[in-house]
């Protein structure tokens, strides 16, 4: 079972959910919880099922089985006091038209609270998202960073128990982006808020979360710290989505300790790994992997992996290249466009591909 | 042209001399639409809201029914009321045929399914997350039609607009179910009529433009108040002075 780092229990959980639409399972997620004053972040690519199961823990929609549990309690009639114990943040701003100091304490009204606390409180949290000034324009006059934050701003003056958020940044430009994670991270930090943040990008997900929980085709298939998962994927799919471009399968010949000797269509490959498997996935990210010249041996002496290869692709992307190493199977090395021009590389040429022990992960099969 | 002269200074003698009773029969006009609007709002709004919201059988019938009743005959509507209110009929018992209660009646009849049609369009035109996004904000289902609703304000008093028009401007359905009875259920509409069979083409005239009158001063109250609600939104008042809270229902703590 699927359990928060803290050990409590599940300030909000899943148990069992299931979300058909037709024929369709949207959602099949066995256990999930996300702990007191954790982030979890879920990532996985679109159509994963991530944005309905957020739907379903915000109390948004109900299941087709299964259900949620809100401090380990079925929320089954009581959906409105809970929602009114959570606040949500869509992709979109999803702003009324009103000015932006109604906006913040539209929430707040519903709850009850009164008109002088309700403005105290839109006025502080417009000021910890530093747009105080914006206070009273209409929300219809905002830019997409500036309605992203009004939302944000709205939803912690709620003060929420848990704050779910369904791709908050995904519609941004980068530098409004990494503005507001930055705000957001310092807020998170200062409130301890339990908090789910859904998205599809890794960075955002590892900045960002204690915990992540990859999903895809509406099942989560591996979650745990940012550097287990991004680090250790469980599988190929996990593995394809957090970023490992080279994937070969590969047979051990020895062990010595962790060090783990294999074979992959005639190199000699050394790993570290624990475990009693005798096949496994050979996996790289782009990043590990280095190019020599073929006949240069006291470059990256230090590395155990130097494997002959012919380059089938360059792809030249801003400051770094993107090169596909024909090695028996193939090995994606990203390199800087300095590296490239140096070594002289083209498609044809001969390279080798080098990389640590270290930097392989074993996926065993 | 010389008609036209005529009737104007007939509408003028008219009022300032309150000629063929013209203040109580403008009163009963305002009095009798104005309330078929208000039952109209009401039904109107709550019909287009289930229609705009929900997914049930039959949802896409009740959307080209409402979209058929958006041109109702009034004299279809009027026939049908006088058939239900007759002495003989179902409803005979309650004793409303040739009332201004079967005139409200059939006026609201009448401009419910306008008022539902662009209830149910405009709330439709909303973004499809705003809903979730009222809910995950703590509302009840009440509060989250009372928010919505404020987002439409603008063609909601359109609607409102179209739905009092369509009720005070008719004229068969009023004649049949109210029976244009002097000084019990004649309204504008009915003067015009009764004024015109008699050949009085002046006084027929004078009803007519007092009723546009009436039309265009209720029409221009709304226009303006639309008008206000959009210079809110444009220009909003300085932020300390701005009131966070104009969200104030009856039923927060639901």
């Amino acid at each position: 079972m699927d359990q928060p780092l803290n050990d409590l229990p599940g300030k909000l959980s899943v148990h069992g959910l299931v979300v058909r639409r037709g024929a369709r399972t949207i959602v099949d997620v066995p256990e999930l919880a996300v702990g007191m004053g954790e982030v979890l972040a879920i990532v996985g690519p679109n159509g994963a099922g991530k944005t309905t199961l957020v739907l379903q823990m915000a109390l948004l929609e109900r299941p087709t089985s299964g259900e949620v549990r809100f401090e380990d309690q079925p929320v089954r009639g009581h959906e409105l006091a809970l929602r009114r114990r959570m606040a949500v943040v869509f992709q979109e701003p999803l702003l009324l038209d009103r000015p932006v100091l109604a906006n913040v304490g539209t929430g707040l009204g519903l709850r009850g609270v009164g008109r002088v606390e309700r403005r105290e409180r839109a006025l502080r949290w417009l000021r910890r998202f530093g747009i105080e000034q914006l206070g009273g324009r209409s929300s219809r006059t905002l830019s997409g960073g500036e309605a992203q934050r009004v939302s944000l701003a709205r939803a912690f003056a709620l003060e929420p128990e848990v704050l779910l958020l369904d791709e908050p940044f995904s519609a941004l430009d980068t530098p409004a982006r990494a503005a507001i994670i930055d705000d957001l991270a310092a807020v998170l930090a200062e409130t301890q808020t339990t908090t789910v943040l859904v998205t599809h990008d890794h960075d955002e997900a590892a900045r960002l979360g204690d915990r992540v929980a990859v999903m895809m085709g509406g099942h989560v298939l591996q979650a745990g710290e940012p550097s287990d998962v991004f680090g250790a994927p469980a599988d190929e799919r996990v593995a394809a989505f957090v970023g490992i471009e080279t994937m070969a399968p590969a047979e051990v010949i020895s062990r010595e300790g962790e060090l783990v000797v294999l074979a992959a269509r005639g190199h000699t490959i050394e790993a570290v790994g624990a475990g009693a498997f005798q096949r496994a996935l050979v996996c790289l990210r782009p990043e590990d992997v280095g190019i020599a010249a073929p006949g240069d041996q006291e470059a990256e002496s230090s590395v155990r992996n130097r494997l002959l290869g012919r380059v089938v692709r360059v792809l030249r992307t801003g400051a770094d290249a993107r090169v596909e190493i024909d090695c028996g199977f193939p090995v994606i090395a990203r390199i800087t466009r300095r590296s490239l021009d140096e070594l002289g590389i083209e498609p044809g040429s001969s390279v080798v591909a080098t990389f640590k022990a270290t930097a392989v992960h074993l996926i065993p099969k | 042209m010389e008609l036209i002269w005529e009737g104007l200074r007939e509408a003028i003698d008219l009022l300032v001399h309150n000629k063929h009773d013209v203040y109580e029969i403008a009163r009963r006009s305002i009095y009798v639409s104005g309330t078929a609007t208000l039952i109209a709002l009401v039904v109107g709004v709550g019909l287009g809201a289930v229609i705009a919201f929900k997914r049930f059988p039959g949802r896409m019938f009740a959307l080209a029914l409402v979209n058929t009743g958006m041109g109702l005959p009034p004299v279809v509507v009027g026939l049908v009321i006088a058939i239900l209110l007759w002495r003989s009929g179902p409803l005979g018992e309650l004793s409303w045929i040739y009332s201004t209660r079967a005139m409200i009646i059939a006026q609201a009849v009448i401009a419910t399914p306008i008022i539902t049609g662009f209830t149910a369009a405009s709330l439709a035109a909303l973004h499809p997350k705003l809903r979730l996004q009222v809910y995950a904000l703590g509302a009840s289902r009440l509060q989250m039609l009372w928010l919505l609703l404020q987002e439409v304000r603008l063609p909601l008093l359109a609607a409102i607009m179209a739905g009092f028009g369509a009720a005070i401007s008719e004229v068969g359905a009023s004649v049949m179910v109210g029976g244009n009875i002097s000084g019990q259920t004649r309204v504008l509409t009915g003067a015009v009529l009764l004024e015109q069979s008699k050949g009085n083409f002046g006084a027929a005239l004078a009803f007519g433009i007092i009723l546009l009158a009436m039309m265009v001063a209720v029409n221009l109250l709304f226009t303006w108040i639309q008008l206000g609600i959009r210079r809110d939104v444009a220009s909003p008042p300085e932020i300390l002075g701005a009131d966070a809270g104009t969200l104030v229902q009856p039923w927060t703590n639901r």
